[in-house]
């Protein structure tokens, strides 16, 4: 019996489909919330940093400010950035709106655009305030 | 047909009235977190790099303070009750995932702990 309940066939699971976008964005969604959740030691960090006294606040300053503490808050920015849009995007579904194939590809893209344009705003304004 | 047990009769009790719980949370604390996170997105990017002296006058603010306050609170809650669904959805052992399920319950209230604290500090000691 058990060798029966084996052969059967499986039906195709997610990778026998071509990727669409909004598969795509949809389980960007869920990494990008799992980033963010691991991010959130950056945010303590910071704040402990502050709170610790100028010489560990310093230090810890210099460190987010070298070459890889730079790439790491910016890939933190625009993983904040794509999981804000993606949300947005979930909130016009919850209230009944956006479940057009083809609007829905176009939100799933508008994501995309959107969450880089915005990290890049958002850095090009930190780097005036300066 | 009634297909309710007969102890679930005698308890009298019918649905918790939970079920939507877990996602209205969600919801709510998504709707926080827009205007929460805009605030502290462009917090972090005016003072990312500024003197110690420069940040700790930004949070002694009152309505900083508590705005961070908020930010902290309704982010890990969102974080914490969306990454209960991604272990829900992908760990199936019983044990691994009340262990993890533990695990991230601790790991978001660590954060907190971590944050409100130092929010405070510097609000009320400088």
């Amino acid at each position: 019996m058990t060798d029966v309940t084996r052969s059967r066939p499986l039906s195709p699971h997610l990778q026998i489909y071509k990727p669409i976008p909004t598969m795509v964005m949809s389980i960007m969604h869920r990494i990008t919330g799992g980033a963010l959740y691991f991010g959130t030691v950056l945010v303590a960090w910071w704040l402990i940093a502050a709170a610790s006294g100028a010489a560990y606040y310093d230090w810890v300053n210099w460190l987010f400010a070298t070459l890889i503490g730079k790439i790491v808050l910016f890939g933190y920015t625009w993983v904040l950035m794509h999981h804000m849009l993606g949300g947005i995007r979930h909130l016009v579904w919850d209230l009944g709106y956006g479940y057009e194939k083809h609007f829905a590809t176009k939100m799933a893209k508008a994501t995309l655009i959107g969450s880089v344009t915005l990290t890049l705003v958002i850095w090009i304004i930190g780097f005036l305030a300066r | 047909m009634d297909m309710r047990t007969p102890l679930g009769k005698v308890r009298g009790l019918g649905s918790a009235k939970e079920g939507t719980e877990h996602f209205w949370r969600q919801r709510l604390t998504a709707v926080a977190n827009l205007p929460l996170l805009i605030f502290f997105v462009f917090f972090v990017a005016r003072y990312a790099g500024a003197p110690h002296a420069e940040i700790v006058a930004a949070l002694s603010n009152p309505f900083v303070a508590v705005i961070m306050a908020l930010v902290v609170t309704s982010a890990l809650t969102h974080m914490r009750i969306g990454m209960q669904v991604i272990i829900e959805d992908y760990v199936h052992a019983e044990g691994a995932k009340i262990a993890l399920l533990i695990l991230n319950t601790f790991f978001a209230i660590a954060i907190g702990g971590l944050c409100l604290f130092a929010i405070l500090k510097i609000a009320f000691a400088g």
